[in-house]
């Protein structure tokens, strides 16, 4: 068998592993992935959505305030899935379990990939599942057949960066708290320092450089265009841009952390 | 199979001036070590002395820092893979899924062994029989007493029928009875001639299961050899009496001159050989003379070891 077969085996093994580990904790998932992004929206919409909707003004384009969170909530689901993501990498890494992993003739990378493959499938299931209750609660998306392939696809890719990124982090960080502490400012900080709940040009000076040009907005605004059959330009390419740069940044990172722990 | 490199040695271990270092803490000062095919090897320490670290290093997971090691023949570092495909570790701490069912874990392993899939249910469930994990298949560990999760650990490392096993402290925690049964696996797999590399901070087990010894200390070993030739370096064996005052004590001393008196303690140390012999001898030099408060038997231990191939105990040289 050639080192390529060993290699998608052993990561479909370690895949396999992360699968039935989400099985076994499927409740604390439903309410981490899915409950706390509808928890998330049921808030801004009904509660904050009426003043938040009318200062819009003309960027909502007359559609209700949900049609314009949706895509927020969106990528706040999505970065949500950091912290499960870290702290499992954490936990093996802390563990004795890598210990044997090593010590086998197991292709190295295997561990970080099944991590990685489970985060994204984690991710995209509750991204389904939030914008099916957001169907249910009233929003209405005008995307074509072909925007909604888009729209998968920067989540898809939106999902992979962050999932590399969150390995990386449960690997430099020394405890299994301190992995989730540290995915608080990518799971919570930068959502609201961009344009996921108001658009970025309303923000004070100092704020509103950084939010309009961290990589969440990109994402947020594409999703929101695609999503609401506004025209996006070339902000999906930057969105995807910043994806592949994150992506490579958190795979380096996470590679290297993995030799060294 | 790399004629050039692998060498015709009929060592399992081959091991010369291992060097390790954390900082400017010296772990290991140049560790030579033999491991014979079919043997079991104990390396006996205390916390701290190096145990855990040669077991890391020769089973690929650390790297040293200078020296070189053949393991099965193939060199530690160049052929890294080769040594990883014929051993198996159970380390110190748990390397069980703590998510996954018993059966799960040992089916896991043998999915990154590569194992066929109906070779890998046979093994696992030949595995769970053979150490009565059968019951606890179905469940995750977090049910499982200590000695339960050990023998889960150690099947696991079976799965792939590793040639050398390194076992790092693998009854430290358990109680007498799980611990008897770990002695009972163990000598079955060397029956079967797998090697095994244990490391311990009891004597007793060292001397149960080893055929060599090596004790370790600061990254040192200080005494190499079997337990018998060990024990005969160690004059910690004695029979202990207690009396109920000094003028007792100052009799029983009469009577037994070479014991050693402890007049804060009340008690009398005499040197034991092996066997009942010199006991029923000290018990019938005492006689009816004197009243004996308490009697009991010391065997060496650790400390003893210590003290005879250190010249201090173990505990101050730990610290």
């Amino acid at each position: 068998m050639s080192a390529l077969t060993f290699a998608a085996q052993d990561s479909a093994t370690m895949l396999w592993r992360e699968i039935k580990h989400s099985i076994r904790l499927l409740r604390l998932l439903i309410v981490s992935a899915i409950l706390v992004p509808v928890v998330m929206l049921l808030l801004f919409d009904y509660i904050l959505g009426g003043t938040l909707g009318h200062g819009l003004g003309d960027v909502a384009r007359g559609a209700p305030y949900i049609d314009y969170l949706v895509p927020g909530i969106l990528v706040m689901t999505i970065a949500g899935g950091c912290g499960p993501t870290a702290i499992n990498v954490s936990m093996d890494i802390t563990g004795g379990f890598v210990d044997r992993i090593r010590a086998m003739a197991v292709v190295r990378g295997a561990l970080l990939a099944g991590h990685v493959g489970v985060s994204v499938l984690r991710m995209l299931v509750a991204s389904a599942a939030v914008t099916a209750v957001a169907l249910l609660l009233g929003f209405r998306p005008k995307a074509s057949v072909g925007d909604w392939f888009a729209v998968v696809g920067i989540v898809a890719a939106f999902s992979f960066a962050l999932a590399w990124l969150s390995a990386a982090i449960g690997l430099v960080t020394k405890s299994v708290a301190g992995a989730n502490g540290s995915t608080l400012p990518l799971s919570f900080l930068l959502p609201f320092l961009s344009s996921t709940f108001v658009p970025a040009d309303s923000m004070p000076v100092g704020v509103r450089w950084f939010a309009a040009n961290q990589p969440f907005t990109p994402v947020v605004d594409s999703l929101r265009g695609l999503l609401t059959g506004a025209p996006v330009g070339s902000t999906p390419y930057l969105a995807l841009a910043w994806c592949a740069a994150i992506a490579l940044v958190g795979y380096l990172w996470a590679q290297a952390a993995f030799r060294r722990a | 199979m790399n004629a050039v490199i692998k060498q015709q040695t009929d060592a399992a271990v081959s091991a010369t001036a291992l060097r390790k270092s954390y900082g400017k803490k010296v772990v290991l000062d140049g560790v030579d070590l033999t491991i014979g095919k079919g043997q079991v090897f104990a390396l006996l320490g205390p916390n701290g002395a190096g145990k855990t670290t040669i077991v890391r290093i020769l089973s690929t997971l650390i790297p040293a820092e200078a020296g070189t090691a053949t393991v099965m023949g193939y060199d530690l570092r160049a052929e890294a893979g080769a040594v990883r495909g014929v051993i198996g570790v159970t380390g110190q701490f748990s390397s069980v899924d703590d998510l996954l069912t018993g059966e799960e874990n040992l089916l896991l392993v043998g999915r990154l062994l590569h194992l066929p899939a109906s070779e890998r249910q046979a093994r696992a469930s030949e595995l769970l029989e053979r150490f009565e994990l059968f019951e606890a298949a179905r469940h995750t560990p977090a049910t499982y007493s200590g000695g339960m999760k050990r023998r889960l650990d150690l099947a696991m490392t079976l799965m792939g029928q590793p040639r050398l096993i390194f076992l790092d402290e693998p009854t430290t925690g358990l109680d007498p009875r799980s611990r008897q049964t770990m002695w009972q696996i163990i000598r079955e797999l060397v029956h079967e001639g797998v090697t095994i590399l244990l490391t311990t901070q009891y004597l007793e087990e060292a001397d149960h299961l080893a055929d060599r010894i090596a004790v370790l200390d600061h990254g040192r070993i200080v005494a190499e050899g079997t337990p018998e030739e060990l024990k005969r370096r160690i004059p910690g064996a004695h029979i202990r009496l207690r009396f109920a005052d000094s003028a007792s004590l100052a009799e029983a001393a009469r009577l037994i001159p070479e014991g050693t008196r402890d007049d804060e303690e009340l008690e009398l140390r005499v040197p034991n050989e092996r066997g009942i012999r010199p006991l029923r001898d000290v018990v019938a030099r005492i006689g009816d003379h004197v009243a004996v408060e308490d009697l009991s038997i010391h065997t060496p231990d650790l400390d003893d070891v210590f003290f005879a191939v250190t010249g201090s105990a173990s505990k101050d040289k730990s610290q």
